[in-house]
């Protein structure tokens, strides 16, 4: 099916099969430049996926709310737990 | 929060040193893509509305800087979730201006900028606001329509009975503002939505102005240009006119010439003629009256009795004969 062999770590998430997923990991840069790079180009994605239109919808920033909602529960949780109703689930 | 703020200062160290380095590390393609972006680099901290928002404060100031990719888009943007956000968060643009005065002439990019390609007409898809369709297409083969819903409440049972998620206080607090949230959205998205693409149609109508005079104006100059070409074609014809009008102030001068000429010599003709006549008729009447003069001279007074004498007898012999004539 591949015109030519691609080398792993070069792969969209994707395409990577479950047994190269160690090797991907490993061969993808994590060097600051890299990273910001990386974080950089999925903002760009996500711009330009969903904001970067002509009629964009409220999906765009509602799920940029919802992922922040999600994010700080993650962050407040250890002060969440005390008020949880049972002690063993 | 030390470790994070360690990272971003870090992070804001590194985007300056890029800024200054950006030739040197930036040469690929993927690097294309960062160059571009250097003025919003600080966007990619915490996903907070405020510093997102700063990110289309500044992109609105950004200068058109196209590619071939979707990713570089002009400065005017279009998308309606821009305008009516940036509308109200514009004081956080004023630390994106600075970095745009920098990155302006950065970029390498040898790709040709126009014309760029057209906004796409919609975003996509989200299903409920928040999930976005992939979902739903990616489980859709496996487990049909309902897949994704069956995980989401399996989901929502698991979270709520292992207490990961925890009902308090902010649960009462959270569903109410939801419910306004929604039902604002609900209500007045419409609304906002024909808003802004008004607002967007008023930019593009004074832009495709511009451009239509613009148009109408070279079309107006191009029309005049031909014009002066045809005029200039003409001016053999201007040159002949001309030439005539210098042939026939020529022959007019050269006639009028030639009748003084021949007035000036009749003239002189003419006098020669009056005064050889005039030498004539004088010579002539000396002559009448010298004869005259001696024939009166020579008439004695003996001569001149007898003429009266007889004057007088012929005078009486045709008084008679007329008396008598009347008569009879």
């Amino acid at each position: 099916m591949a015109d030519r062999p691609v080398p792993v770590v070069e792969k969209r998430l994707m395409d990577v099969k479950l047994g190269e997923l160690g090797t991907w990991l490993g061969g993808r840069d994590f060097t600051p430049n890299g990273l910001i790079s990386a974080l950089r180009k999925g903002h760009d994605r996500y711009y330009n996926k969903y904001i970067n239109v002509k009629k964009g919808g409220f999906g765009g920033i509602a799920m940029l709310l919802a992922g922040y909602v999600a994010l700080s529960y993650l962050w407040e949780y250890d002060h969440i737990k005390h008020d949880r109703w049972r002690k063993y689930h | 929060m030390n470790p994070k703020q360690l990272i971003l200062a870090s992070n804001i160290q590194t985007h300056l040193c890029l800024q200054r380095h950006l030739l040197v590390t930036f040469f690929k393609t993927g690097a294309l893509l960062c160059s571009r972006d250097v003025s919003r680099g600080f966007l990619v901290y915490p996903p907070s509305l405020r510093l997102f928002a700063e990110g289309h404060a500044e992109a609105e100031t950004r200068l058109p800087s196209g590619a071939t990719t979707r990713h570089f888009h002009p400065s005017n943007m279009l998308s309606r979730l821009v305008l009516v956000s940036a509308s109200s968060l514009k004081g956080s643009g004023a630390l994106g201006a600075g970095l745009i005065q920098a990155s302006r002439s950065l970029h390498t990019s040898s790709q040709s900028l126009a014309p760029v390609p057209p906004l796409p007409e919609k975003g996509g898809k989200v299903r409920h606001g928040i999930i976005p369709e992939e979902l739903f297409q990616l489980l859709y083969p496996k487990t049909g329509v309902t897949g994704p819903y069956m995980l989401g409440v399996g989901l929502l049972t698991y979270i709520l009975s292992k207490e990961i998620y925890v009902i308090n206080h902010e649960t009462f607090a959270a569903a109410s503002i939801g419910a306004v949230f929604i039902y604002g959205v609900k209500k007045f998205g419409p609304s906002v939505a024909a808003f802004a693409d008004k607002l967007n149609e008023d930019k593009v109508a004074k832009a495709q102005e511009v451009k239509d005079l613009a148009m109408t104006s070279l079309a107006q100059a191009i029309e005049d240009e031909k014009k002066e070409q045809w005029r200039a074609e003409g001016r053999s014809v201007l040159f002949d006119a001309k030439r005539n009008n210098v042939a026939m102030l020529l022959e007019t001068n050269y006639r009028e010439r030639l009748h003084m000429v021949t007035n000036e010599v009749k003239r002189r003709l003419d006098y020669q003629i009056a005064l050889q006549n005039l030498h004539r008729q004088m010579e002539q009447e000396h002559m009448v009256s010298w004869v005259e003069k001696s024939v009166i001279s020579s008439i004695t007074p003996q001569q001149e009795k007898e003429s009266i004498a007889k004057c007088i007898t012929d005078l009486k012999a045709l008084a008679k004969a007329t008396q008598a004539k009347a008569t009879a």
